[in-house]
């Protein structure tokens, strides 16, 4: 009994120790989204692409799940991130994209540039749509599942290791819900 | 010089840090924009995060003050005002968490350690304390009776 006395204040430490190791190696602004298990809030905005329709809530809802890519093209990360989307579109991936906090011209001319992995894409020139849905910054990346539910929120640039491990097997986990 | 000097530091620390929020995001109201301002001491920035969003020159920062302001004068009460950006951002953007089921460990933690540890320290100043001098057995006694005589033989 005396002896667990003692070892108790070392258990207790050691166990301290382990979980703030584990929070060392988490990034703090990889927070929950407050939508995850929720419609996104209604917005409409306007297109990127001229003659386009832009981006509405009601674009999620469709039966697949799918992606929602929060970018602008004054945003280093987007561009480190690029790549993997446009491979993602490759590969059959519906990405829908907000470009938050510029100008349509500016998203078009970078989705020109760039090339476009977007299926909808619409424009966010004050911020307010993305702010509707708790945006921070860019980039961001919602998958949202059959029914336009948010199931879960990336923050920062959407790495292939992000895919691979999280992103990907989510996708095709929620292409399995009924 | 040397009152002087002392003088300029008190009232150099007497100075408050400006706040970020500019002329044109201000209520006209002074009533409206008092309450405002103390909100948002107590909303944090999510891109700085430790940070208010009234500290803050973030641009997102900004939009929230002006949200803010804008449910104020939309006329919703305090609580409604800091809700409709919890319920965007998440109880993350109050600097000052409430109190619930999945915050209890950030209220209580620090109580429950110092208990615990108080509890553990007392047991351990209880062991050690000299309670036990009281008066020898009288085995004891004879044992030290025989010690001096064998002492006093040499």
């Amino acid at each position: 009994m005396r002896r667990l006395l003692f070892i108790l204040p070392v258990l207790g430490f050691v166990v301290l120790l382990g979980v703030f190791f584990a929070g060392l190696g988490r990034d703090p602004r990889a927070l929950p989204s407050a939508f995850i298990g929720k419609p996104l809030p209604a917005f409409a905005t306007a297109p990127v692409r001229p003659g386009d329709q832009g981006l509405a809530n009601t674009d999620f809802d469709r039966g697949e799940p799918v992606l929602l890519n929060v970018f602008a093209s004054w945003c280093g990360p987007c561009r480190v991130e690029h790549p993997v989307l446009m491979r993602l579109r490759q590969q059959g991936v519906t990405i829908h994209g907000l470009d938050w906090k510029e100008t349509a011209p500016a998203g078009l001319k970078w989705l020109t540039d760039q090339g476009d992995p977007y299926t909808r894409v619409g424009n966010d020139e004050s911020g307010r749509t993305g702010i509707e849905f708790g945006v921070a910054g860019v980039p961001e990346t919602f998958v949202i599942d059959k029914k336009g539910k948010v199931r879960y929120r990336h923050v920062g640039a959407l790495t292939p290791d992000d895919w691979e491990r999280k992103i990907g097997p989510l996708m095709e986990q929620l292409r399995k819900e009924s | 010089m040397r009152r002087l000097l002392s003088l300029a530091v008190a009232v150099a620390l007497l100075a408050s840090p400006a706040a970020a929020v500019n002329p044109d995001e201000q209520l006209a109201d002074p009533a409206l924009e008092a309450r405002a301002l103390k909100l948002s001491k107590a909303l944090r920035c999510v891109v700085c995060q430790n940070q208010s969003i009234d500290d803050s020159d973030a641009t997102l920062a900004r939009d929230l003050r002006i949200i803010l302001r804008e449910r104020i004068l939309a006329g919703d009460t305090d609580k409604q005002a800091v809700d409709h950006l919890v319920a965007r951002y998440g109880s993350f953007v109050q600097l000052d968490p409430p109190m619930r089921l999945d915050t209890m460990a950030l209220w209580f933690g620090p109580l429950a350690v110092l208990l615990v540890g108080g509890i553990g320290a007392a047991v351990y100043m209880r062991g050690r304390s000299p309670a036990r001098a009281g008066a020898l057995t009288p085995d004891e006694e004879a044992e030290l009776a025989e010690m001096l005589k064998s002492e006093e033989a040499r």
